[in-house]
Parts: structure tokens; sequence; C-alpha cells
């Protein structure tokens, strides 16, 4: 896979890898010829899953509640009654079943996308995930490829009782072999779910669940054309970071359900006078150390914002990788905003749990501005 | 590749069209299909430990139970593959002992069972193996030096699962079996009759996968044989301690499909019941689990002891049992195989034995950029970096 950006019409960046941008840029060029439509996450991401079924019969959709039902979150809305019982089925309740199975089809023929319904339930397959999904293309000297995407919806930030809320991107970006994709906004949705299902390597397929109801105003037939046009050229998104908002000052750097809430500080921020670039990091694995480093160096601070626990994650991953690589452009000690690390609390504790806006501006301000010169 | 457009939308009120099928294909036995789905009495035991052919109303058949003995020229064949297995086995444990290889989880004792896996299927057909069954995986026809990459510790794997559609030897207990469910369920999709045979022991029907995997073989009804060797022993635990089930074949009724035992150390009576479980599930009725008894004669590898676990006598009289005495007494009985078979076969065995000898003695490079090569179907910048050092590591300590 390409780390090139191929220059669609749609996406052509000024700033490389500056793929959130352009896509807003898309979507302004698109409004003004009245293509742009209203779209939730959820919705995005069903319609990936439509296109992708309805361009390669391989791809088949299965999980918990994924056919009737449409999935508990309606992610999967429609796909049996358009597709088939055959190509889109309800299993009986295992997640390791459900994953386990997945690895036969996909060395079998198949490319399925299959549902965990919500992240701490993903844990039943954990040994089929990090023993098989991660390592069969090594394990079998590149013989086999599975390619398959496993969705999971996570973290909180919805009220939702014990076991229904947990950050669990660490365990599979911890894992060698597993690729971990996260969206934050109603187009990467689509866009990362369709070459989700084109890799040949297995993607976590990481869902804020928060923002599955989040609108934003996308051109869906621009984002169509972006993705045909980036498959005839080999290329992808994967492992490239967006530029959600420039900045000057220092560098946010989030992903999936802290997005919002990182550009939400820079906007009182930008109020306060002080310029904040937020990164989306969108492909937990693989990273993109460059934009990261491209802007940090330029910034000379950063604060990483996850909701995920602090200690041993993937805030901590991306700290360490901005010290080894901007050392001598920082001003400041990197600081990270996290999750305590304490088990998920209970839904009214939970805005007590979350990074909110004036945990983040409070680090920022901890960035030792004094000695600015 | 078309999968059948189906555009039936489940009715929960009806049964599915598998279980249809499953009642047919019982019906023509004249039995219920709970008699259908209950193992037999006792284990099928078709040529006694003496080799001697057990006669047919005591071989444990029941109604809907019956096996027939394959033909001479099959059983010869399956002789052959008896022989080598056999020398395989003792080959690499010998190659153990003196260092030549890491480890060698021997399936001495249960070639029987090895080599009637193998040849049950059909070439489309897969199997599913654990890393005791490196004699089913040889006998199904995969070079035996690709099989022993693993045990030399050159790579986890060493075929290419597609060539001869052998899964990966498996080691985390029964995950596998899921992946043989999977590779039956997108045959079953496309509409091509497919039959998987996904292997486990005794000890590993204890875990989870286990369960997860025959109960969805027997909801999307796929033809999936679940072999069980049964070989007493899960490294030191005993069956007892695993299971309190009647037997580990009953099992199957719990999922809603069929169970079968059978005497492990009897090669007719295996090729028999495992010839006759594929043709059903080829047919479309279902999954079905096959137990059979069997006895790891040797340690479960060269690390292990087992005298701390297990009294000789016991052992002893499973020497008595043992499959490859009694096919030999029973095919030179029966006027089948002649000294210059014997002979034939012999010679093959050994050859094939030298071939590990040879192979296994010759040091192999390995490939250090090899590492990074298989980890994503194409390079990341990640790991390119970490690739770029261990070549520099490796250039300088080559300068030095």
């Amino acid at each position: 896979m390409s780390r090139t950006l191929t220059t669609s019409s749609a996406t052509t960046s000024a700033t490389d890898g500056d793929v959130s941008s352009a896509t807003a840029r898309a979507a302004e060029q698109a409004a003004s010829t009245q293509e742009v439509q209203s779209l939730t996450l959820a919705k995005a991401l069903n319609t990936a899953m439509v296109d992708a079924m309805s361009a390669d019969d391989t791809v088949i959709v299965f999980g918990e509640d994924v056919g009737m039902l449409g999935g508990v979150f309606r992610i999967t809305d429609g796909l049996m009654r358009r597709f088939g019982s055959t190509r889109c089925f309800d299993t009986p309740l295992a997640e390791s079943g459900i994953i386990g199975m997945a690895v036969g089809m996909a060395m079998n023929g198949m490319r399925p996308v299959v549902e965990m319904q919500f992240d701490a339930f993903a844990y039943p397959a954990f040994e089929q995930i990090a023993s098989h999904v991660a390592k069969m293309h090594n394990r079998t000297r590149g013989a086999v490829t599975l390619p398959m995407v496993i969705r999971i919806p996570y973290a909180g930030g919805i009220g939702g009782v014990e076991h229904h809320c947990d950050s669990s991107e660490a365990y599979y970006a911890h894992t060698a072999g597993l690729k971990v994709y996260t969206p934050a906004t109603v187009a990467d949705g689509y866009r990362m779910l369709r070459e989700a299902i084109d890799s040949d390597d297995p993607v976590i397929f990481m869902e804020p669940k928060k923002l599955y109801w989040s609108k934003d105003a996308v051109d869906l037939e621009g984002l169509r054309q972006e993705h045909t046009e980036r498959v005839a050229a080999g290329s992808s998104t994967e492992g490239r970071a967006g530029v959600a908002r420039s900045g000057t000052d220092a560098t946010l750097i989030a992903y999936g359900p802290s997005v919002p809430t990182a550009l939400a500080a820079a906007a009182v921020a930008a109020e306060e006078g002080r310029s904040l670039e937020v990164i989306d990091v969108r492909s937990i694995v693989p990273f993109d150390d460059e934009t990261v480093a491209a802007s940090v160096r330029r910034t000379g601070r950063a604060v990483v914002i996850a909701e995920a626990h602090g200690f041993a994650s993937v805030a901590s991953e991306i700290v360490a990788r901005i010290q080894e690589s901007c050392f001598h452009q920082l001003a400041a000690p990197v600081r990270r905003v996290t999750g305590f690390d304490i088990p998920y609390p209970a839904p009214k504790l939970e805005h007590y749990y979350l990074p909110g806006v004036d945990r983040i501006l409070d680090a920022v301000d901890d960035l030792q501005w004094e000695d600015q010169s | 590749m078309t999968i059948s457009a189906t555009q039936h939308i489940p009715d929960a009120t009806e049964p599915p069209p598998h279980h249809r099928a499953l009642t047919e294909s019982v019906r023509k036995f004249g039995i219920s299909v709970e008699d259908y789905m209950l193992p037999a009495r006792h284990p099928i035991q078709m040529v006694s430990p003496e080799g001697v052919l057990v006669p047919a109303d005591e071989q444990g058949a029941q109604p809907g139970h019956e096996y027939p003995i394959p033909d001479e020229a099959e059983l010869l064949a399956a002789y052959e593959q008896l022989v080598i297995g056999r020398r395989v086995n003792d080959q690499n444990s010998a190659l153990v002992r003196q260092g030549r290889i890491a480890v060698y989880p021997s399936s001495h004792g249960q070639e029987a069972c090895q080599v009637a896996a193998a040849l049950a299927l059909a070439d489309g057909d897969w199997m599913f193996p654990t890393y005791r069954d490196s004699v089913a995986i040889m006998a199904r026809g995969v070079d035996p030096m690709q099989v022993m990459t693993s045990f030399r510790g050159t790579w986890h794997s060493g075929y290419d699962p597609h060539e001869h559609h052998v899964g990966i030897q498996s080691t985390p207990l029964t995950t596998q079996l899921l992946h043989g469910v999977g590779v039956a369920h997108a045959a079953k999709l496309r509409g091509e009759d497919t039959v998987v045979l996904a292997m486990c022991g005794d000890g590993a029907t204890s875990e989870g996968d286990f369960h997860e995997a025959l109960n969805f073989a027997a909801v999307f009804g796929l033809p999936v044989i679940f072999f069980v060797q049964n070989n007493r022993y899960a490294i030191s635990v005993p069956l007892a301690q695993q299971s309190a089930a009647p037997s580990l074949a009953h099992k199957a009724v719990g999922y809603g499909m069929a169970g079968e035992r059978v005497d492990g150390n009897d090669l007719v009576a295996l090729l028999s019941v495992l010839r006759r479980a594929v043709t059903l599930a080829r047919e479309g009725s279902g999954p079905l689990l096959v137990e059979a008894h069997t006895y790891r004669m040797q340690a479960h590898t060269n690390a292990d002891d087992a005298t701390r676990y297990r009294q000789d006598s016991e052992v002893a009289e499973w020497q008595e049992k043992d499959p490859l005495n009694r096919m030999r007494t029973y095919l030179t009985g029966q006027g089948v195989l002649r000294d210059e078979d014997a002979d034939r076969i012999d010679e093959h065995a050994e050859a094939v034995a030298a071939v590990l000898r040879e192979g296994l003695n010759t040091e192999v490079d390995v490939d250090p950029q090899e590492l990074f090569r298989h980890v994503f179907s194409s390079p990341t910048p990640h790991l390119d970096r970490q690739s770029a050092m261990l070549a520099e590591e490796i250039s300088r300590e080559a300068a030095r």
C-alpha cells in the first residue's frame, strides 16, 4: 500500500498528509454544486458496507444482531434485506466463534466484515485475534492473507452501563500484525471503512460510538469517486494523519472520540488568543510519524489526548515517539490528557473521567509558556 | 467467484434447511434423529488387538451405525502410510535426542488416527491439524521437510496451507477448529462440496473454542468432521479430570450433531467410520464428531517426563494394542500383505526417514530480514526503520 495520497480532484491537498482539511475543502466545493448532504457517521459506515458489498460479492457481514435488527447501533441496517442472508447474517452469541470463523472464511476466498457488539464484549475473541488474526500472514510466510475487518464500537460518553464503554485500542495496537483504524469524521467513516475492507491485512476498525449520530455535510458521490480513483491508483489514506485544524502555538494530537473534544478546546483557546493545531491520528497502526512530528517541530509544544487509560497506552506511545523525534524542538515536556487509570466509571460519574475541554486547556496552560522567547 | 444470491430472509418459526437435510439423511438408516446422534454403545472395532477380524455382530455397531470394510488395495495403501508414519515419528524423536531439532510432539501409538484422517479426505477437502498431527499432514501429501520447519525452529510453519488444503499446525488448543468451520462455511456459501476435518485431542475438548466451533458448525449446518484423538492425557492430566461426560463423542448430541466413537488403534475401523462421516457431511447432513480411543505411547514432548504421572504397566497394556502390529498381522493373515509388499513398504519408510535425517542434519540459512517481510502484506515505514536498524547491526557485527 502506497503512503502517497493520490491527487484526485476531490482531495488535492497543498499540505502533505492533510487528509481532513482536504475533505473539508472537497465538501465546500461540493456544497457549491448542491451535492453535499447531511449524513451521520452511522449512515456513512452503513453506506460504506453497502457499496463494498455491491462492488464485491466476497464481502460478507456477520455478527450478533446484525441481520434482521441491523445491529444494536443499526450500523448494518438493511444489509440482510438488500443482500440476502448468505451475505449478511446473525451468528450464535460467541465472539471467539465469530472471529475464528471469519479467519477460516478469509482463508477461503471471503472478505468478512464482522461486528463485535461492544468493546468489552470483544475480549472473548482476544485469543483468536492475537494468536491467529494478527499472526497468520507471518506464520505462513505470507502464503495466507486474512482480508478481514473487525468493527468494534468503542469508548464512552453515551452513559452506557459497565463493559459498554471501554477504550480497548491499545490491546490491538500492541499486537504486531494488526492494523488499527479509528475515524473521527463522517467522511472518514466512509473513506476508512472502504479502505479497511479493501485491505489485504486484517484491520481492527474502532468506531467511536458517541459519534455515531454526529452529523456532517459530506459529498457522498465525491467520496465514492475518490475511493474509485484511489483503488485505480493502488493507494489509500492508510497511515496518514489529518490536520483537523491548523494552528501555530501548540499541537493537540487526538483520535476517534477525542478529536471533537480537541477541536472544541482549540476553538476556546483561539478566543483566548492561543492558536492550537489539532491532528487527527486516523490510523493508529500504521502510525503517521511524519505528520505528527512535522506539526510538533513547528509548534514546539504538544498534548496527546485519548479517552483510554493513560498508563501503557496509545497516548504513551505517541508521546514517546514525539520525544524521540522532536526533542530539540520541544519547548516543554509533552503532556497527556487521558482517562484516569481506573475501571471505566458508571454513567453518573463518567464526565469526571472523560478528557474534557477544560482538562485539555489546563494541560496546554502547563506547557511552560513562560519560557517562550 | 459467485455466491448463490439467496435473498431468503430467515423465518424464525421455520427450521433451517440443513435440519431437513439431516432428517432426510437419517431416514435412510431407519432410525430416529436422536439414535443417529447418539454414539454407538461401544467404540467401533473391526480388527481386534490380536489382528483378527471381529465378527460383524461384535463390532459395536448398532442400527444406523454400520460400516463396510474398505477394499484390500485401500487397506494396503493405508498400511504403507502407517509404516511410514511410525518411522517418521521414531526418526524425529531420535533427531530430538541428538539435538538436531528443538522439539517433536510424537504421535507414536496414534498413527492409525493420523493416517485415517488423511486418507478419508478428497483432494479438495481441508484438514485442520494440531502440533501432534505431523504424520497426518505428511500422509496428506505435504513435503515432510516443510512440515518439520516449525520443529527445527527456522519459521513457525513451512508449508502453504492452500497447496494441500491443510491449515497451519495449531498450538493454541481448538482455535483451529473454528478456522475449519469458516473454511467450510465459505465453501458452502459458494455451493462447493468441500468437507473439513478438524482435529483436536481429549484435553482440548475443555476449551471454549471447542464448544463454539461445534455449535457454529451445527447451527450453520456445515460439513465439518470434528476428529478427537482421545489419547488419555493432556500432558499429565488424565481424561477423568477433563470431562465427566459418558464419552467425548456424547458431547455431539448437545450440539445437534452425530457422535461416533471408534477404536483409535484399529486402522480398518477408523477408515470406515471416517469415510462414512465424510460421505454424510458431503451429502449435507451437517457436522459430525468422531472420537478415537487411542494412547500417547510417549511423553508429551521431549521436555516432559511421563513417569511422573502414569504407570509403566498402563503403557505396557497399550503396547499390546499397537495399531501397526495389529494391521500387519491382519493384512498378512488375509493374504493382502505379502513379504515383497512388506519389504517395499519398509524401504519406502526408510527412504522418508533418510530424507528427514539428511534434511534436518543440514544447517539452513535463516534470513533476518524475513522477520519483517510477512507482518503485513506490504511494508510499513515503521517496520522499514526497524528492518534497517537490524541490517545495520548485522553489518557492523560482520565488520568486526
